[in-house]
């Protein structure tokens, strides 16, 4: 018997519309845990490093977490991986929700789908029985009618859809996979699910989900409640509202956004607006979000309430989360919150990236402004800055006029307008649109974070730390408590947090390129245990001192799985997954120049410094002056195959 | 004579549906306990609905042999909101093992759960699904009730009683003496 997991993934290929359920290889959970981990492996070994993101052969992996459906609170992330359309890399995508744990309940832990539907389909999974159903009456229609339609036609109101809208049917490069908790934004794999013509999955699941060493797991589990409930209600003091709590963060229960609104840019990411945060937009703010929301809400078996319903008048409900409240007003420069809750209901419905979409949109309207874009490319384009943005994202997700050019996203948009566009894609990471922060000082720690991380998503990467320094008089209380380090870096963490700030101790050239490599590999680290546990960063990965850390989880998979696991061994295999995706991205031409914040990142750039930081980094990472993993690294993760396949591409020489 | 009644107060305003009842529920009755997790057979189960802002936690109460008449259908928030109309396909809100559909059923056996306030040795605080709602919705409450002192009636007195009501002492007592002739 297996425990925490299933040991089952259904295998869809939706060419021939044959579906079986297949045994995993119980070695590939100890090695690769699940997830994200088990994910890669998948991609590494069938999805050869030639394959475009809407090729048949592409595989659309829609995954489960190692610890998903057990007590284990908050772990209940869906992690999709694709070839990503929009850079032709590892696609990263995931989200909270019911979808996942409802999966393994119905006795699996990941669908893994391939070939094309001939017409548009869904898939309906119920227990044992599956089956590829008709979706053509509901093409068209949005995430969250189709979830409704499919229940309401299933008469199962207890199943759980993930499901396209408009913009993943018309493989908008930027488009998600939603279900109503959760969104898969990042990367555009809502178009490769679209170019399978596959609209949605529907699962209801009613078996059982073992737990090997029961007692031990639910104390654990116990633990971990009452650090919850204790650090929801002891906000660590001395950081903005935003970062004091856990959570993804809470933009849905907070008011304070002078955080947000102060430090990131507005427009395509080119100005900050200092001054604007203020208590009177605070009190418009703060009324159109009580008026708005209507209850904060969690994903499955977790306490924290990161999302809020929304109900705006002559809009669809639907369910808001995270930095979104924010990224469409930003983009639009428009000054009221109203705008924002409107558009994000359109968003939602057809189910479009909300950091990506907003981006893809202000750049629009900075080409029109500088005469690049001009009224004959966008007949009827209007004057009103919140009528742009509804204008443009009903063009894109439709591909309709400019919106086919746009809906590849900024970089190629640009490529394809030319006249100098070119120079407007300027926030972009690996082809992919960034958060939008533009600030002065480089920061070492995360400009290594930027460049190098394989989700090119910061949010997705990094956590455990402050992100400024902290008052010198609170600096030794927060670290008094702060257990959620690895062994061995105690004493290097907190005494970082102790001197950071002093005289000298500060950034660009502070602190040294082995602690800036140290603190990076911790922070993303810890992300991909969670991506491969389906444990929502929000309470694990994201946030400082959070109730999962490196010394728990390991107990969690021991006591879940039976597999024998501690720290090193738990951290070695997410070193391992970790180099096992960067090693497939190298495989489909991933370079050391991709890997390079936006230039404007910040004002201040020392190029020289820069580069030296990064070859410390790889040196640390053990990686080469190339950024490929070397011999002795992948040896050391028992990556032995990834050496032999560098060797036979002439990535590696053979010794 | 006083009675202990062990409450589960349900605050719907403060739930949100996450379904950590349900988990700790059915982990607690696994057997041994917390060795499976598995929301079908946990003896609360909340009935949601995500867009209508509808999530109502319903514990497992009686099993009956025949479904009820009629559907009911429920009207929520109605002050609040613009007032839904909650209905699922089948029924709604209702604690009953009922042949209308798998809800409070083992999956397997398809028998009856019920909730049990979690009565076990050493007697736990508050049920499990108490402890783990973290948000309060459900919270647990012991009450002293004045109660009547009843004699309890066999359960064949309970059937005869009903047939005397319906059909007159009379009847009944020369249905039993025909179907004893008949016996003999």
């Amino acid at each position: 018997m297996r425990y925490a997991e299933t040991g089952y993934y259904l295998e869809v290929d939706l060419s021939t519309g044959n579906i079986e359920r297949v045994e995993s290889d119980p070695q590939m959970t100890e090695q690769y845990l699940g997830g994200l981990g088990t994910n890669a492996k998948l991609m590494w070994d069938r999805v050869p490093a030639d394959t475009d993101a809407f090729s048949p052969d592409n595989l659309l992996i829609f995954s489960s977490g190692l610890l998903c459906s057990t007590p284990a609170p908050s772990a209940n992330r869906t992690i999709i991986t694709s070839i990503s359309p929009q850079n032709s890399l590892f696609g990263f995508s995931m989200m909270g929700g019911y979808w996942s744990p409802e999966l393994k309940y119905a006795g699996y832990d990941k669908v893994i789908v391939r070939g094309k539907s001939p017409d548009w389909v869904y898939l309906w999974i119920n227990n044992d029985k599956m089956e590829i159903r008709d979706a053509r009456h509901l093409q068209g229609k949005s995430t969250y009618e189709t979830a409704e339609a499919i229940r309401s036609e299933l008469k199962e109101p207890r199943a759980q859809v993930i499901s396209i809208g408009l913009a993943g049917e018309n493989r908008v490069y930027f488009a998600s996979v939603e279900t109503h908790r959760g969104s898969s934004s990042r990367l555009g794999l809502g178009a490769v699910m679209g170019d399978k013509k596959l609209k949605a999955i529907a699962v209801r699941g009613t078996k059982d989900i073992n737990i090997a060493k029961p007692a031990e797991f639910l104390e654990e589990c116990n633990k971990v409640l009452d650090y919850i409930q204790y650090r929801l209600n002891y906000p660590i003091p001395g950081v903005p509202p935003i970062l004091a709590y856990i959570g993804s963060p809470q933009e849905m229960a907070l008011h304070d956004e002078q955080w947000h609104l102060d430090s990131f840019a507005w427009g395509h990411a080119r100005k900050r607006r200092k001054g604007f945060w203020n208590k009177e937009v605070e009190k418009q703010w703060a009324d159109a979000m009580e008026t708005y929301k209507k209850c904060l809400i969690s994903c499955y078996n977790c306490p924290v309430r990161c999302a809020g319903i929304v109900e705006v008048p002559g809009y669809p409900t639907y369910i808001l989360k995270c930095f979104t409240k924010l990224t469409y007003v930003m983009a639009a420069e428009v000054d009221d919150l109203d705008f924002g809750f409107q558009i994000l209901s359109k968003a939602q419905h057809y189910g479009v990236d909300g950091f990506t979409a907003p981006q893809v949109m202000a750049f629009a309207i900075e080409l029109y402004e500088n005469g690049i874009l001009t009224d004959s490319d966008m007949p009827g384009f209007p004057k009103d800055k919140k009528e742009r943005f509804h204008w443009l994202l009903d063009k894109i997700v439709r591909r309709e006029g400019i919106g086919e050019v746009l809906a590849d996203g900024v970089y190629w948009a640009a490529r394809k307008i030319g006249k100098g566009a070119e120079a407007f894609d300027h926030n972009t990471i690996r082809k992919h649109e960034q958060v939008p922060i533009k600030l002065g000082m480089l920061n070492p720690i995360y400009y290594i974070l930027w460049s190098t991380g394989e989700k090119v998503n910061i949010t997705q990467i990094e956590g455990q730390i402050p992100q400024m320094p902290m008052e010198k008089h609170i600096r030794e209380e927060f670290v008094k408590d702060w257990i959620q380090i690895p062994t061995g870096k105690e004493e290097r963490f907190k005494q970082f947090i102790l001197e950071w700030g002093d005289e000298g101790k500060n950034f660009p050239f502070w602190p040294p390129p082995d602690l800036i490599a140290e603190l990076v590999e911790w922070q993303e680290t810890m992300h991909y245990i969670d991506d491969s546990f389906g444990l929502c960063a929000g309470v694990s990965s994201f946030p400082i001192k959070p109730p999962y850390h490196i010394h728990n989880l390991p107990l969690f998979m021991a006591y879940g799985t039976g597999i024998d696991m501690d720290e090193e061994k738990l951290w070695n295999a997410a070193l391992r997954i970790r180099n096992l995706i960067r090693s497939y991205n190298i495989t489909r031409g991933l370079k050391r120049e991709d890997e390079t914040p936006p230039q404007d990142h910040w004002k201040k750039r020392f190029p020289e410094y820069e580069q030296k930081l990064m070859d410390e980094y790889y040196k640390y990472r053990g990686w080469d002056l190339r950024g490929v993993p070397t011999k002795e690294t992948l040896q050391k993760l028992n990556l032995d195959y990834v050496y032999e396949d560098f060797v036979k591409r002439g990535i590696h020489k053979e010794e | 004579m006083k009675r202990k009644v062990k409450i589960i107060k349900i605050d719907l305003d403060k739930c949100m549906g996450c379904r950590a009842c349900e988990v700790a529920c059915a982990a607690f009755h696994s057997n041994p306990k917390y060795a499976s997790v598995n929301p079908a057979r946990s003896r609360i189960q909340v009935f949601r609905n995500e867009l209508k802002n509808v999530f109502v936690p319903v514990k497992g109460s009686f099993y009956t042999a025949a479904e009820c008449a009629g559907r009911p259908l429920y009207m929520i928030g109605e002050k609040m909101q613009s007032g839904y109309e909650y209905g699922e396909s089948v029924c709604s809100f209702c604690g009953a093992a009922c042949p209308s559909r798998d809800l409070f059923k083992e999956p397997d056996s398809g028998l009856p759960i019920k909730c049990d306030m979690c009565e076990t040795e050493p007697p736990l605080d508050e049920p499990m699904c108490v402890k783990w709602c973290l948000v309060d919705a459900l919270t647990y409450e012991e009450r002293e009730e004045e109660v009547e002192e009843e004699v309890k009636l066999e359960e064949l007195d309970i059937g005869i009683q009903v047939m005397v009501d319906k059909y007159g002492l009379e009847k009944v007592l020369d249905t039993v003496a025909r179907m004893t002739q008949k016996e003999e």
